[in-house]
């Protein structure tokens, strides 16, 4: 055991001060020390990517980060998606186009797909495929995660125009 | 295409799943969501065979080893058939190891961190053996063996012969010999599994929360194990992350985290890594399938002989035991064709590696692809069209008993094969395959034509001798005093979408709706015994007991209606949640009638029983789904990289009761089956090292390796299941492997090879390829 340090987490807009050993990886300080369980462990060697947040406006492997280099950054996970009981457009989607199954790999391609929609809102149907083949779902065979997320495109284009 | 029941409100129609909403908030919970007050890591076995010498600890540190689970009994798993050699495995590693992950100790400390660390520092002496690796060299004399009452390491030795197979083989116009390698797979759900137990001293009960898909049967194992009162061990199966057969088995780790819990008097727990899962998490689809079919001259297939070996690994598992594998593949070989005449000699092997167990489809997509690689083979021999081959031989009439007595019943096997056909434009793809052939490039179109046995109940699994024998399903439904509506369901699905295909078929029979009924499962505690999800079968078996058990509500509310609106029950109607004298406006609403049974009982003036809650069991002989897959293919001869085109599935599951659930179960079979014809394979070396314990060696497809699948429905209805739904859970994995193999084959057709192992990786094709494109 090496000595545990203090960690500043802003995840979801809230303050949580956590003290962790420097070894503890960001997924396990969510989850264990914030409580946060929306954030799934599929491999802790970052193929999976069912532990996906997004730190500081971009979309990672929660599992290859420590907790420690999150210090002082905004962090989002699933949790912090919906506002009340309104659903992120995504995570309607989901539902509507029966995107998930077991529910595991959800919170990750939610939050990876959360945030290349918020780079690029406006995302062709190959670039969708090409970043949803990062992250690993064994039960859709990814076919209605593909069309949730291009519907969910498809719709900010027509809101937009 | 016949049409869902025009009375039906509900099923036949794509709503929308009510497991979802807490799912896409992060507000599932799973196992590894627990917390704990000890944490455990396995120690396990570095190498495949040997003697455990010594177990050095450090001082002072918790970890248990075999010798401290003395009054623990190890698992062993019975077949009364079959020539069945009973394996006991310890509960940890006593004396012997035997195969890489093999749990020799479990090390505790308050953080699985901590755990990790503790379990670094316990040192394992083991003299180590020469290990057996592969089925084929177990098999052979001189071979070690793996437990010493098992000659020849043979554990199960299947045969069945009908009397009139040798004329029949004898007198053969042409005998197509075919030799099939199915490489070892992992079911791999993308949650490990997890376990967590906790000892309440005022109840002085145990609960265990784990990754499993039938928390009945394990409740009965493991307090069994454990010596525990089973009334004493509450199971619960939270949300799973995923299973397909690998958290149908009992993982001797979850007996120990029960024992600790209840030993130390407080909460555990494990989750595994990735590593242990590839490791020691159970494997399947390791067999080696050899087929000699007998044809006469008009390519009718008269005789089969079927020789199956089936690697077990170590150890056999529990409840279904390590013959699940081979006698499916006795039991089903002949497929969806229609021969008289069938030899078989079906083996389950021990070899120092991990365990077998059933994993979506168990031996189908391996007998799959041996029947309809046969099948090809046989048509080019013959000169036909691989679907002419097909025509003439597929079940036709029904009922059908096979040559192995399974009754078959109506399907539509050339029907569906006939619409995969259709959507392939067969003439137009061989004029595209020739135009590419000119330009170097090689296309290829396969078929697979398949049954998919699925809701079977007690029957199938005496017939295998089974000592644990699955089967039925039982469905308690309760209208409470307020009318609103539970299922308590002994099926436990874990993805599967029951919770809103159940309320589906209950809405309909007592014409609510969905959203009043709440179906509850995964808690021993909650839910009538049952056996679980698994086998395609939660649907046609809890399916038919909740129409059974609706049933039945629906007789009590129509009497108790009767006597509180003064009309005859044959009179009563129920609609839109309420009881109504038909062509009258005369109605009483379900919560009234409600109501009125619990705290009204006076007025029906003895004649009804207080309260409303009604069970019913169905226990169904089984039903056969049926499909045809068509994949289309293109093989890069360059880099022997097979690229998907097109993926058809032609079906009939009998009646769809939600069509969107039913298309994502396809969906997601036909992606783990596109994995084990090309990507997933478990190797080990020669030592029985295992090569691909990481996710980085063991390649899962992603998004851009599945192409959109193309999916036909047909609903055939069938006498055979009480709501006519069939089953489909296991379809896709079973028909995708032999499509595409067939395709890769049929796109290599001018080199003159044939590929007749999965996967079929690039390494694999361009091997075959090398002497053809040598000359």
């Amino acid at each position: 055991m090496t000595e545990k340090v203090e960690i500043s987490l802003d995840i979801n807009g809230r303050a949580y001060s956590v003290r962790a050993e420097p070894r503890r990886t960001l997924v396990d300080v969510i989850r264990d020390d914030c409580g946060l369980t929306g954030t799934h462990i599929g491999c802790e060697h970052g193929i999976c990517g069912a532990c996906t947040v997004i730190v500081d406006g971009h979309a990672v492997r929660a599992c290859l980060m420590f907790a420690v280099q999150a210090d002082g950054k905004p962090i989002r996970t699933v949790e912090g998606l919906a506002q009340g009981e309104k659903l992120h457009p995504l995570q309607e989607a989901f539902m509507a186009h029966h995107a998930l199954q077991c529910g595991f790999c959800t919170p990750g391609f939610l939050m990876l797909s959360v945030d290349a929609l918020e780079r690029n809102p406006d995302m062709s149907d190959d670039e969708i495929l090409d970043l949803l083949s990062s992250n690993l779902c064994r039960c859709t065979g990814y076919q209605n995660i593909v069309k949730a997320v291009r519907s969910t495109v498809r719709e900010m284009r027509r809101d937009r125009a | 295409m016949p049409k869902p029941d025009p009375g039906s409100q509900w099923t036949g129609r794509s709503i929308r799943r009510v497991e979802d909403k807490t799912l896409v908030t992060g507000d599932g919970r799973f196992t590894a969501d627990l917390p704990a007050e000890k944490w455990v890591r396995f120690v396990r076995s570095p190498v495949a065979c040997g003697r455990i010498k010594h177990v050095t600890t450090p001082p002072g540190a918790l970890v248990i080893t075999a010798a401290d689970l003395g009054g623990v009994k190890p698992v062993c798993p019975m077949l009364h058939k079959f020539n069945y050699v009973p394996i006991s495995q310890p509960i940890l590693a006593h004396e012997f190891v035997r195969f890489v992950g093999d749990p020799i100790a479990a090390a505790i400390a308050e953080a699985p961190e901590e755990a990790e660390d503790l379990a670094d520092l316990v040192e394992i002496e083991i003299e180590e053996a020469s290990a057996v690796v592969d089925a084929r060299d177990a098999l052979a004399p001189g071979a070690p063996r793996v437990h010493a009452q098992a000659e020849a390491n043979t554990v199960v030795d299947g045969r069945f012969k009908t009397a009139g197979y040798d004329p029949a083989a004898a007198n053969a116009h042409r005998s197509i010999e075919c030799t099939i390698r199915s490489r070892r797979q992992s079911a791999l759900p993308l949650e490990p599994r997890a376990a967590h137990a906790a000892w309440d001293r005022t109840s002085g009960r145990l609960t265990l929360t784990c990754t499993t898909q039938m928390p009945h049967a394990m409740r009965t194992i493991i307090s069994e194990l454990l010596g525990l009162p089973e009334f004493d061990l509450r199971v619960i199966a939270p949300d799973v992350g995923g299973a397909f057969g690998q958290k149908m088995s009992l993982a001797p780790e979850f007996v120990l985290i029960a024992w600790l819990a209840r030993t130390l008097g407080t909460s555990v727990g494990w989750v595994e890594d990735r590593r242990e899962n590839l490791m020691a998490g159970f494997h399947s689809r390791d067999q080696h399938v050899t087929l000699e079919g007998a044809f006469d001259a008009d390519a009718k297939l008269l005789a089969l002989k079927a020789d199956i070996i089936a690697n077990v690994g170590a150890y056999s598992c529990y409840p279904t035991t390590c013959g699940v594998e081979p006698l499916m593949a006795l039991a089903e070989m002949p497929g969806p064709y229609a021969l008289r005449e069938y030899a078989c000699v079906a083996r389950g092997v021990l070899t120092h590696t991990c365990p077998m167990a059933p994993y979506r489809g168990v031996s189908r997509p391996v007998i799959t692809l041996a029947l309809e690689r046969m099948m090809d083979q046989a048509a080019a021999a013959f000169g036909l069209d691989p679907v002419e081959i097909r025509r003439r031989n597929l079940i036709k009439t029904f009922p059908y008993t096979s040559a192995t007595g399974l009754v078959f019943d109506e399907a539509s096997y050339v029907e569906t094969m006939e619409a995969a056909i259709k959507a392939v434009d067969i003439p137009a793809f061989r004029a595209r395959q020739t135009d590419a052939r000119a330009q170097g490039r090689y296309l290829g179109l396969g078929f697979a034509t398949f049954s998919e046995r699925t809701g079977y109940g007690t029957p199938a699994f005496a017939a295998r001798g089974m000592e644990v024998t699955l089967g039925w399903e039982t469905v308690q439904i309760v209208m409470d005093p307020s009318g609103l509506i539970e299922a308590r369901i002994g099926a436990s699905p874990h993805g599967q979408g029951l919770r809103t295909t159940l309320a589906q078929i209950i809405a309909d029979e007592l014409a609510t709706s969905p959203d009043r009924i709440k179906v509850v499962h995964g808690d021993t505690d909650r839910t009538p015994y049952g056996w679980g999800t698994f086998a395609s079968r939660s649907l046609v078996i809890a399916g038919g007991a909740s129409l059974l058990a609706a049933q039945k509500v629906r007789t009590k509310l129509r009497r108790m209606a009767s006597a509180l609106l003064e009309a005859a029950a044959d009179d009563i109607v129920l609609e839109a949640s309420s009881a109504r004298v038909v062509g009258t406006d005369r109605a009483i609403s379900f919560e009234a009638l409600a109501r009125a049974a619990y705290h009204e009982i006076h007025r029906f003036k003895g004649e009804v029983e207080p309260g409303i809650a009604e069970s019913a069991t169905y226990d169904p002989a089984g039903t056969f789904s049926n499909a045809c897959h068509a994949a289309i293919v293109e093989v890069d001869i360059e880099t022997g990289r097979v690229m998907l085109e097109r993926f058809i599935v032609a079906e009939d599951a009998g009646r769809l009761i939600n069509p969107m659930i039913a298309d994502g179960q396809i969906h997601g079979g036909v992606g783990q089956g596109i994995a084990n014809a090309l990507f997933e394979e478990v190797m080990y070396d020669e030592t029985g090292n295992v090569l691909t314990a990481s996710l980085a060696d063991y390649i899962v497809p992603g998004a851009t390796d599945v192409v959109p699948i193309e999916i036909h429905h047909r609903e055939t209805m069938t006498e055979a299941s009480i709501t006519k739904a069939k089953g489909l859970g296991e379809g896709g994995a079973i028909g995708a492997p032999a499509a595409i193999v067939n395709a890769i084959n049929d796109a290599l057709t001018p080199f003159g090879i044939a590929i007749n192992e999965i996967p079929a990786t690039p390494a694999r094709i361009r091997a075959a390829l090398a002497p053809a494109l040598k000359k």
